[in-house]
């Protein structure tokens, strides 16, 4: 994988940083030198994965790069926390457009730097998943369908949070959020498939795709050092849990993404040029329950009467994901 | 250079001239012929370096534009109608943050119902977007202002929407005199953005401003955009100088000195109403036209100073504020506020509607006896509108209204099963 | 550059925003005591030690490890390590092999000739200690560090005490043993032996001494009534490994009968073994679950060839015979005679039944009080007579080579405080650090390190040792299993997973510092702390 293989460390790459590692093998968040590209103050809620993956991400962009990166943020919580005027947390060049647009600036910033000469500059652009799976959809396609060179990361927290947690085509089945209510014959979120954008991607043929989730930083970063060395369009999409509309504990929200990826219901594995090429395994493996019940979302599942359907369906879902994408090792 | 070309050409063609770096395409009649051309001279080489972006939308055209031109480079799109609407959010958001980005409107009808022809009811729905707009009354003219909308544009960090009548100009072969290079050069000096995505220099553009800031942002972007009516005569009287041309000035006017009537009026209808408007000058009528090149900002104190001895004043409006009434005839009176003149406003020309000078000469006789309706639908088929009311009046539901229209005029637009 | 009002922005500019007024818990870096050092008895701390161990820094690690225990190499052979039964590693998958890192580092010592560092001051006071055993050697130690004029009477030929009279040569090779009670005495600490103390007080007082210390040990041998020929060929397990040790090969035959259930029926079992015995049983009354001797021990003798009769006694000791009765456990757990009796053949029948004090250097010293044998002392290890400490298998507690070392190290604290004028206080005991706050995901998996041992064909033949050490790789990777149990090991997690940066790194081995002005207190530090070293606290609102 994408995973540094590292000697026996007492952690091995599993925290972010080891004291016993060679300095060349270190994470880029284990460095006093990170740039911190989302800098303290912003307002994200306490325990935002967004706010963590974000910084894993640009951190690692920016080390890759030798800080040579430009950003375009699509609107949404990572936007409006981080700016509201007179103070920015954000210490790369960082532009905010639209909430639907910010594959298209991204091209549009990339398209600059190579007439400019500057292709040292290399380009990013992000989103949540609404800005990505929805309104963004089209504009994320065509860059992809054009293979601009641009790496799109989508911060993906399964909802539209900042308005109010509303439901999106990456959120889960059965879901409680303020539209897929949990009430009625079918509480919440319906049964469906949703939408997976990383298929969605690999579909557009384009050289590297990768899924990583925030509870794991090293295949964060060695994930964005991959796509930072290849050019043209580019897409990784980081599970972030949002306490605010998960309705999960602040301080759960590395466990709760660890949990998504133990249990295969969000697969973690990267793609080349639309087939996938390697799979993050599973190493303690765990019924879909264990993610879902610390989550208020879900606690319409679990209550007098265990709603079997919704969370055989999410269990088959996650065993789906672990038959195709190889999760567990033979 | 003088030379017969097809408006969108000579437009592609003076748009090369001055350097852009990227180009956004997406098509929409009558826009297509410009930026195709733009983008053989792109695979040809003669226009490089320049970065030519198929994209799948106008909302993705401008808003790749956007981005290439956060990154420092100058930027060029076009679009025309529903492309301008799709890419509505954009546009706001390009003039809000402050790029200087040069699009082309090739004005046309909007839907629905769908109409691909001319009328100016695109760019009028985007006459708030902050955006400076500015519109040609012959090809020469959109040629012309082209060159000076980028240098407009960048000195005064916001974008300039250049708008030619869809089909009228762009499609039309006329004679047109096209710069040199050199001269262009001398012109236009190379972009240098005031702000700009540079890794040397982090900032962060399009930040989230609330109630405590958000009221002195609009006033400095309208203070911002009050400066081009000091700029774009300035910039007019260079370009002038340099090309021995006047086409960029605020307004633009023809027999007005010592006219009584006036008429006031967007893009190419100006040429057709100068010849009516020497007819009736010929018959000894004090009748004079005053074409509004820049409607954004609108020139008031200009307009003022040439209407103010007029006695009436008849606005002929490709575009139609529907529960209001004349959209450009609104701001004439602003204009003229507390003259007691009348000001007529002549609907015309919409969805593709021919102007005819017979039309013009009779709706100005009539208003040289002040007998013209304070709104007037020129050309209007008052039978088949009549029609159309009546079964309305008399069945609650009685279809589109379109439909009904259509049916009158004996075209069988659609069965119905 | 020209940045637009309002809506172009310096970078950074958030620091002016300071979330931390937000929270209502904040985290807080605590230490906790790994129960690896809460289970040893000689108060080791062994998380500490193993921290620089697992960078490959074995000089550290060893002067780590020596500021509590001057005996690694030894240690690490035969202490029974109770450190590893509370090791939280065991529960996950094997514990830690502490005991084989210790003596990794105690033998690198021994190698590399690493030495104490000798005090800066001295202090002008001379400590007598009775008895060159571990706990006296250990007290003897201390006491050096802390500039005392340490002076030890020994009754015996040979320093080591039980170290050497009581474990046998392929348990603790004695080149290791004369090693490290050399690098004691090369601290300046001065050596008599031979020389038996009669009366701690007179020794004392006439010796100049301002404080003494005993620790003699228990070497008298426990008797039993077994009726018994004049023929019969009995002897006892102190004797026995006396004698092996101090050049006099015992005679004990053929078959050898042990009588015992202790470590030291156990050494005296395959003690015989090497001596060529072709028949070696243990007689123990009781069963396997109730034998005082450790397992390994017990594992050990039975692969090289030892029997053990469980519930049996032996009733009667005739010349080549004895004659055992079998025993029953009833339901209250106690033993009953079942009147079935058996013929064992024996050579010889070995008691290993305990030890007693000889107390009578205490005999005319006042103020001592002794009970059960042994004498009793206060927390400060002093017995009822001022200035006279006593520590080890003479005063009350588990008889194991590693509670009298600690022993010796309370005693030398007390002792110096004393001197002082002062009373030496514990510091206080942080609360343990338990499995549930350890965050097992961050862990590798990595299963023991197994020392090799001798094969039983070598063992027969002499007094090789059995057990092997490990080399300078797996003793790294052993040490790397530590789970580093609510202590701070710098894997930068916190550094890490903060979502607002509010953890400052303050270099290696300085740890980190929460910023308050900008922590939130989601806590996710806490929950993502592998080991178990950061707190949440309610904040005073």
């Amino acid at each position: 994988m994408s995973h540094q293989e590292v000697k026996f460390y007492q952690t091995g790459t599993f925290t972010v940083g080891n004291r016993l590692l060679d300095p060349e093998q270190r994470s880029v968040q284990s460095t006093e030198e990170r740039t911190n590209a989302l800098n303290s103050g912003h307002r994200a809620c306490q325990g935002c994965g967004e706010a963590l993956g974000a910084r894993y991400a640009m951190d690692a962009a920016m080390a890759a790069t030798n800080g040579q990166i430009v950003i375009a943020n699509a609107t949404g919580c990572l936007e409006v926390f981080s700016t509201p005027y007179p103070e920015t947390a954000w210490q790369v060049p960082w532009v905010h457009s639209l909430f639907g647009n910010a594959a298209a600036v991204g091209a549009g910033l990339a398209a600059a730097m190579r007439v400019k000469g500057k292709s040292d500059v290399r380009v990013i652009a992000q989103g949540g998943d609404g800005s990505t799976a929805d309104i963004g959809f089209g504009p994320l396609s065509g860059m992809f369908e054009r293979n601009d060179d641009v790496l799109f990361i989508c911060y993906d927290n399964q909802g539209y949070m900042n308005t109010g947690v509303q439901r999106s085509s990456a959120t889960l089945p059965a879901a409680r959020t303020s539209t897929t209510a949990a009430v009625g014959k079918r509480p919440g979120h319906q049964l469906g498939m949703g939408k997976f954008v990383p298929e969605i991607a690999m579909a557009h043929h384009i050289p590297y795709v990768a899924t990583a989730t925030v509870a794991d930083l090293r295949d964060i970063e060695a994930k964005v050092t991959t796509a930072m060395s290849l050019r043209g369009a580019r897409y990784i999409h980081i599970l972030v849990p949002c306490p605010l509309g998960w309705g999960s504990a602040s301080h759960d929200t590395v466990r709760l993404a660890r949990m998504a990826k133990e249990s295969g219901l969000f697969p973690v594995f990267e793609a080349r040029d639309g087939e996938v090429t390697d799979s993050l395994k599973i190493r303690h493996q765990v019924p879909v329950e264990e993610f879902l019940k610390p989550q208020k979302r879900f606690a319409h599942l679990f209550g007098k009467q265990r709603d079997e359907e919704a969370i055989g369906f999410l269990q088959a879902r996650a065993e789906r994901n672990i038959r195709k994408y190889h999760l567990l090792e033979a | 250079m003088l030379k017969q070309l097809e408006g969108s050409r000579a437009v592609a063609e003076a748009v090369a001239l001055c350097r852009p770096e990227v180009v956004c395409a997406y098509p929409i009649t009558p826009q297509t012929h410009i930026v195709e051309a733009v983008g053989e001279m792109v695979r040809e080489g003669t226009l490089s370096p320049c970065e030519f972006i198929n994209v799948e939308s106008e909302f993705s055209a401008l808003s790749v534009a956007i981005g290439a031109s956060a990154a420092g480079a100058r930027t060029y799109t076009a679009t025309a109608s529903q492309g301008l609407l799709f890419m509505a959010e954009a546009v706001f958001n390009a003039s809000g943050m402050g790029f200087p980005i040069v699009m082309t409107v090739a004005n046309r009808a909007i839907g629905a119902p769908i109409n691909i022809w001319n009328d100016q009811g695109d760019s009028m729905a985007m006459r708030d977007s902050g955006w400076l707009q500015i519109y040609a009354t012959s090809n020469q003219e959109a040629v012309d202002l082209h060159i000076i909308a980028f240098r407009l544009a960048e000195e005064i960090s916001l974008p300039v929407m250049v708008c030619m009548d869809g089909f009228v100009l762009t499609h039309a072969y006329e004679r047109v005199d096209i710069p040199e290079q050199a001269e262009v050069d001398a012109y236009l000096p190379p972009f240098e953005p005031r702000q700009i995505l540079d890794p040397a220099e982090p900032v962060t553009m399009g930040a989230m401003v609330g109630p405590e800031a958000f009221t002195e942002v609009r006033y400095l972007a309208h203070i911002k955009q009050m400066q081009a009516l000091e700029l774009l005569p300035k910039l007019a009287r260079e370009f002038e100088a340099r090309f021995g041309r006047d086409s960029g000035c605020l307004i633009q006017r023809y027999r007005t000195e010592d006219a009584k009537t006036i008429v006031v009026a967007l893009g190419s209808v100006v040429g057709t109403l100068q010849e009516v408007i020497d007819t009736l000058r010929n018959e000894g009528h004090a009748v004079g036209v005053l074409a509004i090149r820049a409607f954004r900002p609108f020139p008031l104190a200009e307009v003022h100073d040439a209407l103010m001895h007029a006695e009436r004043v008849v606005v002929v409006e490709r575009a139609f504020a529907i529960g209001q009434g004349g959209i450009v005839a609104d701001s004439i009176r602003k204009a003229l506020q507390g003259r007691p003149a009348p000001i007529y406003t002549v609907v015309a020309g919409l969805g593709g509607r021919p102007i005819t000078q017979a039309s013009l000469n009779a709706m100005l006789h009539q208003a040289m006896d002040d007998a013209l309706p304070s709104v007037t639908f020129l050309d209007l088929q008052t039978d088949v509108v009549e029609r159309a009311l009546e079964r309305e009046r008399s069945h609650r539901r009685s279809g589109p209204v379109a439909e009904g229209v259509l049916k009158d005029l004996g075209v069988k637009a659609m069965q119905y099963v | 550059m020209e940045k637009p009002f309002a809506i172009t922005l310096d970078p950074g500019t958030s620091l002016s925003n300071h979330t931390g007024s937000w929270r209502t818990e904040r985290p807080v870096y605590v230490h906790r005591l790994p129960p690896c050092n809460n289970g040893c008895p000689a108060g080791e701390d062994i998380q500490g030690w193993l921290f620089h161990a697992e960078s490959g820094d074995y000089e550290k690690a060893w002067h780590k490890l020596t500021e509590n225990n001057p005996f690694p190499a030894i240690v690490g052979r035969v202490c029974y390590h109770p450190c590893e039964s509370a090791c939280n590693r065991g529960q996950i998958d094997e514990a830690v092999s502490i005991h084989a890192v210790e003596r990794f580092l105690g033998d690198e010592a021994i190698k590399k000739n690493w030495a104490f560092p000798l005090p800066v001051q001295k202090s002008g006071k001379r400590v007598l200690i009775v008895g060159a055993g571990p706990s006296g050697l250990t007290a003897a130690y201390h006491l050096a560090c802390l500039g005392h004029d340490v002076e030890i009477h020994e009754a015996g030929p040979m320093a080591g005490g039980m170290l050497r009279f009581g474990i046998p040569q392929y348990r603790l090779p004695r080149d290791i043993l004369d090693a490290e009670v050399k690098r004691i005495l090369d601290m300046g600490v001065t050596l008599h032996l031979n020389r038996k103390v009669e009366n701690a007080l007179t020794a004392m007082q006439e010796g100049g001494f301002d404080a003494v210390f005993l620790a003699i040990g228990a070497h008298i041998a426990k008797r039993a009534y077994i009726p018994a020929g004049a023929a019969a060929h009995v002897l006892n397990a102190v004797n026995v490994l006396h004698d092996l040790e101090t050049g006099e090969k015992p005679l004990l035959g053929r078959r050898v009968v042990v009588y015992g259930g202790g470590n030291s029926a156990i050494d005296v079992a395959r003690t015989a073994k090497r001596l060529g015995a072709d028949e070696a049983v243990i007689v123990y009354r009781r069963t396997r679950d109730a034998m005082p001797a450790h397992p390994s021990e017990v594992h050990e003798a039975e692969a090289e060839g030892v029997l053990i009769r469980w519930l049996t006694t032996i009733t009667q000791a005739e010349e080549g015979e004895l004659t055992i009765e079998k025993m029953c456990m009833d339901d209250d757990g106690s033993l009953q005679p079942t009147g079935e009796f058996e013929t064992l053949q024996a050579d010889s029948l070995v008691l290993a039944l305990g030890q007693d004090v000889d107390l009578g250097l205490l005999e005319h010293v006042p103020g001592i009080e002794i009970e059960g044998g042994v004498v009793k002392v206060g927390e400060n290890m002093m017995t009822g007579c001022e200035g006279v400490f006593a520590g080890g298998d003479m005063v009350p507690s588990e008889r194991t080579v590693t509670v009298g070392i600690g022993h010796g190290k309370l005693a030398a604290r007390n002792i110096h405080a004393w001197l002082n004028g002062e009373t030496w206080v514990h510091p206080p005991r942080p609360a343990i650090a338990t499995l549930d706050r350890i965050n097992r995901w961050y862990y590798s998996e990595a299963p023991k390190v197994v020392q090799p041992e001798l094969d039983a064909v070598r063992r027969m033949n002499g007094f090789e040792e059995v057990v092997q050490g490990l080399n300078a790789d797996n003793a790294l990777f052993e040490a790397r299993r530590c789970l580093s149990c609510g202590n701070c090991f710098e894997c930068d997690n916190c550094y890490g997973v903060c979502p607002d940066n509010a953890v400052k790194k303050l270099g290696p081995g300085k740890g980190f510092e929460f910023d308050y002005d900008f922590c939130k207190g989601c806590g996710i530090c806490v929950a993502e702390c592998p080991c178990g070293a950061i707190d949440m606290v309610p904040e005073d609102i």
